[in-house]
């Protein structure tokens, strides 16, 4: 038994080194790839350290003394995180309860139309604002919703007296934020929906069709059964996203009249790191990263238990 | 195929409900346009602005003057051209080693890469470790942090897989090596994924400003997004001071506000036929084979 155990690890041993020796040309094939991902995704891993410590530029990561868990014990007692993380919340559930259901929706409409140069335009104009930044994007958005925008006055064409302060008023930024994340996602959200409604066997809604389904009932029996893996893989990976809130859309829309409702975790650590705060920021955001990894966790093993393992990404 | 009253009203109201979504989602973008070539008198007045009387390309002309434009310019041009180029070279390169079974440690090469997808360090850790490996202010910042993405490895992976192995088997047999094989025989071969590849990383690297933020202080290396985000700020700035002031004059007219956004975003209109064709390619690889 000992003999065979011990003859076996000698093997594997040895034709991996062999391996090593023959294929030398892909392992040289890795060599860039592996240095950029040690320098600059490992490495900054390693740096999380800095949570830890009360970090002093002039000592740097190493020199800096250990504090132990006292940068989280005073984060979760400030002032600051519990709104941060309230904001964060809350602005990511608002668009993840908007932004989520409407690609599926437009999806499920684009294929009911059967005019394919309608249809093929419609998409064309719908994929357009996902090219651009947020730079792009937030800039022709403060113009457009300005007091003397055009937003502005077709509702004093409609009627409105006094015009909408977009940028001031909080709850109207909120609703901004959503609105143009709705505007910048769904179209190309609705490429991988699309993708998957081609993919229905034909000869499903033929069978519905003489056994006298309406499409109506074709939609909600076949079609949206099919696209359900799909619509379910989206979801866990937004889900994974919840204190993601958007950091190019806030920091290119927000003012600092809005910090109330709209400073989020991101924001929030920008500022850390230009004020030199860097222990306090690395802490917020390990936080972060690591809500985030459990979040993608959870859902994916609560998904699989529910749909005995059929659908779920991992 | 008979339809019934409602379908057919469902879709006349379809049809209506997409024109007016589609019309909704150009607007921004002719809202701007039009802004851009509006003169300032026509410009402040009210309404939709969906096309102007006057056409003029002065505002153009004035945003032009501004002499860090060019240099901005020039800074995202390099970045997007050597950045798509050395990613792309990097990617593919470990994508082609992945593809292969007889890699030793494939597992654990693949699970390095994809780990990246599910954790970093954040933003803090980051800049520490390019502060010390002295890329501040430094041009290379733009490229060297991003030659490698899990995702565009993952999609060219999948692709070189499907391609046949006899090629491979007959091509070690007449003697070639490993980077012939992937140079003369995968590379031509995998021609559509690459544009794919290279419009994503490219419209990436034409976007991107996030790094120019944080490790560039040098105004003459930032990117024109950058600018463009610097030059509202102080507009916005010089506005609330002007309100304060009492002062009348706009610095930043909206005229010249929308000609600059034109001029960041005309490489991307440029090039958007081609990014339709490639980039949806793109999407369904990744949906279907993850």
């Amino acid at each position: 038994m000992i003999m065979t155990k011990k003859y076996t690890s000698y093997k594997i041993k040895k034709s991996s080194f062999i391996g090593i020796k023959k294929h030398w040309q892909l392992l040289l094939f890795l060599l860039p790839g592996l240095i950029a991902l040690i320098l600059f995704n490992y490495l900054p891993m390693g740096g999380i350290l800095v949570a830890f410590k009360d970090y002093r530029i002039r000592d740097g990561i190493f020199g800096s003394d250990w504090v132990g868990f006292a940068n989280f014990q005073k984060m979760f007692t400030g002032m600051e995180f519990p709104r941060i993380l309230k904001n964060t919340i809350v602005i990511s559930f608002l668009k993840l309860i908007t932004s989520f259901p409407a690609p599926i929706i437009l999806a499920l409409l684009l294929n009911e139309i059967h005019n394919s140069k309608i249809k093929k335009c419609v998409q064309t104009i719908s994929y357009l604002p996902h090219f651009f930044s947020w730079i792009i994007l937030g800039n022709i958005f403060t113009m457009l919703f300005s007091i003397e925008g055009p937003v502005n006055s077709v509702l004093k064409m409609l009627g409105l007296n006094e015009s909408i302060a977009f940028f001031k008023s909080e709850g109207w930024f909120i609703f901004l934020l959503i609105v143009t994340n709705i505007y910048q996602t769904v179209g190309w959200g609705t490429i991988i929906y699309l993708a998957a409604i081609s993919g229905i066997d034909n000869s499903l809604i033929e069978a519905a069709t003489i056994d006298g389904a309406g499409r109506f009932k074709q939609v909600i029996h076949i079609i949206i059964p099919t696209i359900m893996p799909t619509v379910t893989t989206v979801l866990i990976l937004n889900l994974g996203g919840i204190l993601n809130a958007g950091f190019d859309q806030i920091y290119n829309l927000y003012n600092p009249t809005l910090y109330n409702v709209a400073d989020i975790i991101d924001t929030y650590v920008l500022r850390q790191l230009s004020e030199n705060n860097y222990s306090i920021g690395t802490a917020v955001g390990l936080f972060k990263s690591v809500v985030g990894l459990i979040f993608v966790f959870a859902t994916n093993k609560i998904v699989n238990k529910l749909s005995d393992d059929e659908m779920g990404i991992m | 195929m008979k339809r019934t009253k409602g379908e057919k009203f469902f879709s006349i109201f379809n049809i209506f409900f997409m024109i007016c979504f589609g019309i909704m989602c150009i607007y921004p973008f002719l809202y701007t346009l039009t802004m851009s070539l509006s003169t300032t008198a026509d410009s402040v007045k009210d309404g939709l602005h969906l096309f102007t009387l006057n056409p003029t390309l002065e505002s153009y002309k004035l945003a032009l003057e501004n002499e860090n434009i060019g240099i901005a310019y020039f800074n995202t041009i390099l970045r997007t051209v050597a950045g798509t180029f050395a990613a792309l070279a990097v990617s593919l390169l470990y994508a082609y080693a992945l593809s292969r079974n007889e890699l030793p440690g494939r597992k654990i090469f693949s699970n390095i890469l994809i780990f990246t997808m599910l954790f970093n360090g954040g933003t803090i850790p980051t800049y520490l470790v390019i502060k010390g490996l002295h890329l501040l202010d430094n041009r290379l910042v733009y490229i060297l942090p991003g030659l490698i993405s899990a995702y565009n490895v993952i999609i060219a992976r999948s692709f070189f897989k499907s391609i046949p192995e006899s090629l491979h088997e007959s091509a070690i047999l007449d003697g070639a090596s490993e980077f012939m094989i992937f140079t003369r025989i995968y590379v031509p071969l995998s021609k559509a994924v690459i544009m794919t590849l290279v419009l994503w990383i490219a419209v990436g690297h034409w976007n991107a400003w996030y790094d120019s933020l944080i490790y560039i202080n040098d105004e003459k290396k930032i990117v024109v997004q950058l600018l463009l985000k610097r030059m509202m700020d102080s507009a916005q700035t010089q506005m609330v001071d002007t309100i304060i002031t009492g002062d009348s004059i706009a610095i930043m007219p909206i005229t010249i506000r929308s000609a600059t956004t034109i001029i960041a975003m005309l490489p991307i209109l440029a090039i958007y036929p081609f990014i339709q064709k490639y980039f949806m390619g793109g999407v369904m690889l990744g949906a279907v084979k993850g």
